[in-house]
């Protein structure tokens, strides 16, 4: 009976050892695990006799299969959960310190109220979290729901001699605690926007241009009662160009002979059967046309390599122009293109 | 494409180890601040630069010669996902004792480890990379990881190469100073781990505790009742008795 006893106990440890066989990796130095990471080192001097011997990548390879199995035996210690069915193992922080991408971000500059009391040498002083609130006779919080003296919650208020018997006072006290709660607010955004200000120094603000600052100056000296008339110059200014009338009319009652001779060349322009001509517009129009027909003949004759002489396209501006109709005849055009000039 | 990788598609002539501000440049550009720079020259043939950036200035820079390579399409068998997290194994002295050698672990480190994540699928967890240092040489290898049954829970490894393999030859290095390096490894005072009061451990291991109490009246104390303790009646009137006794004797 003995003999089977110690038989099976011997058979239980053996197979047991077998399981842990597969996995048991006999090294001299324990390695160097990193879960956060899923890093492991391992310090153990590589065997140079066996690497030099076998293949390289077969030694490689079955140091490699040693170190995984090692550092799967260790993920496989850590704690694990079941998420949405799937297996897994919780890993702690990695350990490895490495260099940071950026600069720690600064801490935040302190708050209007915060430099006034290092200013003075203001201590903060620690409060308690209860107060003991008379009206209830219990400890109630400092500030908060229900808490402690909060004179919006009374339910009576006697109103003061000095105050106007139709007031309400209950809305005074309701409206100047609102009047608070907006203030702290403001002032609340206020130290978050000079925070931001000094975290991000951007380009000063786009100061207004030369000419923008010539254009408000301008408008600026007008605006006055006297539309600028008595403002003074600085010593190298120059004098405003004339922005006063935009049309200049003739006098009503001027020069009679002059009136007359106008009154009667009108007539005569309107009787006569003949179309009035602009000379100087029928000379610009006949110069520019020329100019266009010039250039068009130069690329076209660079680009045919002046194989063509450019008779056919010169031929052609020319019966444009002459088709147009309100271009003047050729004839008289040539004539007068000697006399240029304003009449 | 990766998101978290920026490839460049035409070639830069740059030299990393003369000057460093284009590199800069493109990182400030791209917002990245680990880059590899490849380059093929008589004198340094196969070329590899990896690099990190601290705040967009270079921070170390370590150059790698490759002498064998063998690409991802030169060993056909089937390949794990891009993007799984690889279990990273550093073997060989080298790695321990040598400043150089520490600084390259670091740098691969931070290029080869992918996200931080709180937890991890066990089934998941297919790639392998292994550096080894050995003569001089680094090998790196990859491996698919094959879970195999074992009589326990844990199972048993068996591997089977994919990657690209390649065998390093380190050339030079550009490592950044000593206190721009303190800098970089600054903890945010956020991040410290936070001391809880009135705990402290002792050289043994053993976690003390204090507590602080209030004054206490030790006449007025009340303990437990030993009554086995406590003076019999019996006892003290026996004693008086004898002494009187004796005195009257003498007298």
């Amino acid at each position: 009976m003995a003999h089977i006893e110690t038989f099976l106990l011997a058979k239980a440890e053996k197979d047991e050892a077998e399981k842990l066989k597969s996995i048991r990796v006999k090294k001299e130095l324990e390695l160097e695990f990193d879960l956060g990471n899923l890093l492991a080192s391992d310090r153990n001097a590589v065997n140079l006799r066996d690497f030099r011997a076998q293949k390289k990548e077969d030694y490689l390879r079955a140091l490699a299969r040693d170190n995984t199995q090692l550092l799967v035996n260790e993920l496989w210690k850590m704690p694990s959960e079941r998420v949405e069915g799937v297996v897994v193992a919780k890993l702690p922080e990695p350990t490895t310190r490495l260099p940071r991408e950026k600069p720690v971000p600064k801490p935040r500059p302190p708050t209007k109220w915060e430099q006034f009391a290092k200013l003075k040498g203001i201590q903060k002083k620690k409060k308690t979290n209860l107060v003991w609130d008379e009206a209830h006779k219990e400890w109630r919080r400092r500030w908060g729901y229900k808490r402690a003296n909060d004179n919006t919650k009374d339910w009576l208020v006697e109103v003061p001699e000095t105050a106007d018997p139709d007031e309400d006072q209950f809305a005074k006290r309701a409206h100047a605690k609102r009047e608070r709660v907006a203030k702290n607010e403001l002032n609340r955004l206020r130290n978050i926007a000079r925070a931001h200000k000094l975290k991000v120094p951007g380009a000063a603000a786009a100061a207004p241009s030369r000419n923008e600052l010539a254009r408000a100056e301008q408008v600026a000296k007008v605006s006055t009662a006297s539309v600028g008339k008595f403002q003074e110059r600085l010593p190298k200014e120059k004098a405003p160009r004339n922005r006063g009338k935009k049309r200049a009319f003739q006098p009503n009652i001027g020069d009679f002979s002059t009136e007359r001779q106008q009154q009667l060349e009108l007539l005569k322009v309107i009787a006569s059967k003949k179309p009035r001509m602009d000379v100087t517009k029928a000379v610009n129009k006949q110069m520019r046309e020329e100019d266009m027909e010039a250039a068009s003949k130069k690329r076209k004759g660079a680009g045919r390599k002046g194989r063509k002489g450019g008779s056919a396209p010169r031929g052609k501006a020319k019966g444009k122009a002459k088709a147009k109709g309100q271009g003047p005849p050729a004839g008289k055009s040539r004539q007068v293109r000697k006399g240029l000039g304003k009449r | 494409m990766n998101l978290f990788t920026f490839c460049f598609i035409r070639k830069n002539i740059t030299r990393p180890f003369e000057d460093q501000t284009s590199l800069e440049f493109f990182s400030k550009k791209t917002d990245c601040s680990l880059f590899l720079f490849g380059s093929h020259n008589k004198k340094r043939p196969n070329n590899l630069v990896f690099g990190r950036m601290f705040d967009f200035h270079v921070l170390d820079m370590i150059e790698l010669g490759i002498e064998k390579f063998v690409s991802l399409s030169d060993i056909k068998s089937p390949k794990c996902a891009e993007g799984t997290k690889p279990l990273l194994i550093f073997a060989g002295e080298a790695f321990d004792t040598d400043s150089e050698y520490k600084r390259l672990r670091s740098v691969f480190i931070d290029f080869f480890r992918g996200q931080t994540v709180p937890a991890v699928r066990l089934a998941g967890l297919e790639h392998v990379l292994h550096f080894t240092a050995l003569e001089g040489k680094i090998y790196l290898r990859s491996y698919k990881v094959l879970l195999k049954k074992s009589g326990c829970r844990t199972p048993r490894i068996e591997l089977e190469e994919i990657g690209p393999s390649f065998d390093f030859v380190l050339r030079r290095t550009h490592l950044a100073s000593d206190d721009l390096s303190k800098t970089a490894h600054k903890l945010p005072k956020a991040l410290k781990p936070k001391k809880k009061k009135n705990i402290s451990h002792d050289t043994f291991g053993t976690k003390l505790g204090r507590l602080h109490m209030q004054k206490q009246n030790l006449a007025k104390l009340k303990t437990r009742k030993m009554k086995g303790l406590r003076k019999r009646r019996g006892e003290t009137i026996q004693g008086e008795e004898e002494d009187s006794a004796k005195k009257a004797k003498v007298e």
